[in-house]
């Protein structure tokens, strides 16, 4: 399952998701909105996405996942509109046989996913707000981590 | 041709407006686009350098050719996570 969705993520359903007879371990990752980003103060952040684009970009990662790490079942959620401090802004879990794989899998996803799925993030701060954009990998430090 | 171009975040707040339909020569690239984009929108110049570019909801190029009836998106790096 991959979905840009704009009501709150139950990171327990999204668990229940990649369940299976199959599956041996499962490992989940949860992003979520952090009340400081390079020393100010956030108040809120607003998502946007090209909700086409990014649902076919997260299920290229979830082919991905499955090639690569061994997942056997993925689920990816990302939220988008304004989230308050301490919201999940995306879910991401695998189910896989063994711990390593869904570990694994679910570690390349997220850093995938923030490389390459077309959502945007700006921060709304007590006086005014800003767009954040990705920087060249390894040229700085992520929002969400 | 008719071709629909989409923009977000930083660029749709400088247009002012999500999406336009330009009518284009056959075989325009989306590196051409983004000149006409330029040329109707001169707001767009404020963004510094070219942008990440789609079509039909795969990253594409700037010399990557675009056909009737695809859809074009424009924007900035993305931010997501």
């Amino acid at each position: 399952m991959f979905r840009i969705v704009e009501s709150p993520i139950d990171a327990a359903e999204v668990l229940r998701l990649v369940s299976g007879p199959e599956v041996g371990g499962i490992a989940s990752f949860v992003g979520t909105v952090r009340d400081t980003n390079a020393g100010k103060r956030v108040s809120a952040v607003e998502y946007h996405a090209y909700p086409a684009m990014a649902e076919r970009v997260m299920r290229q990662i979830g082919e991905e996942m499955t090639r690569g790490f061994g997942a056997l079942r993925i689920a990816m959620v990302h939220r988008v509109g304004r989230l308050s401090v301490g919201e999940a802004s995306v879910v991401i879990a695998a189910g896989a046989a063994h711990r390593h794989e869904s570990l694994a899998s679910v570690a390349y996803a997220i850093e995938r996913l923030k490389q390459a799925v077309p959502i945007w993030k700006k921060e709304c701060y007590e006086d005014g707000s800003e767009w954040l954009e990705s920087v060249p990998p390894g040229a700085g430090s992520e929002a969400t981590d | 041709m008719k071709v629909k171009v989409l923009l977000f975040a930083r660029l749709r707040e400088l247009v002012g407006g999500e999406a336009v339909e330009l009518e284009l020569p056959e075989g325009a690239t989306v590196g051409e686009i983004w000149g006409t984009l330029q040329d109707r929108a001169p707001a767009l110049r404020a963004y510094p350098g070219p942008p990440l570019m789609a079509v039909d909801q795969d990253y594409a190029r700037p010399e990557t050719v675009v056909s009737d009836g695809e859809e074009v998106a424009f924007f900035p790096p993305v931010s997501g996570g």
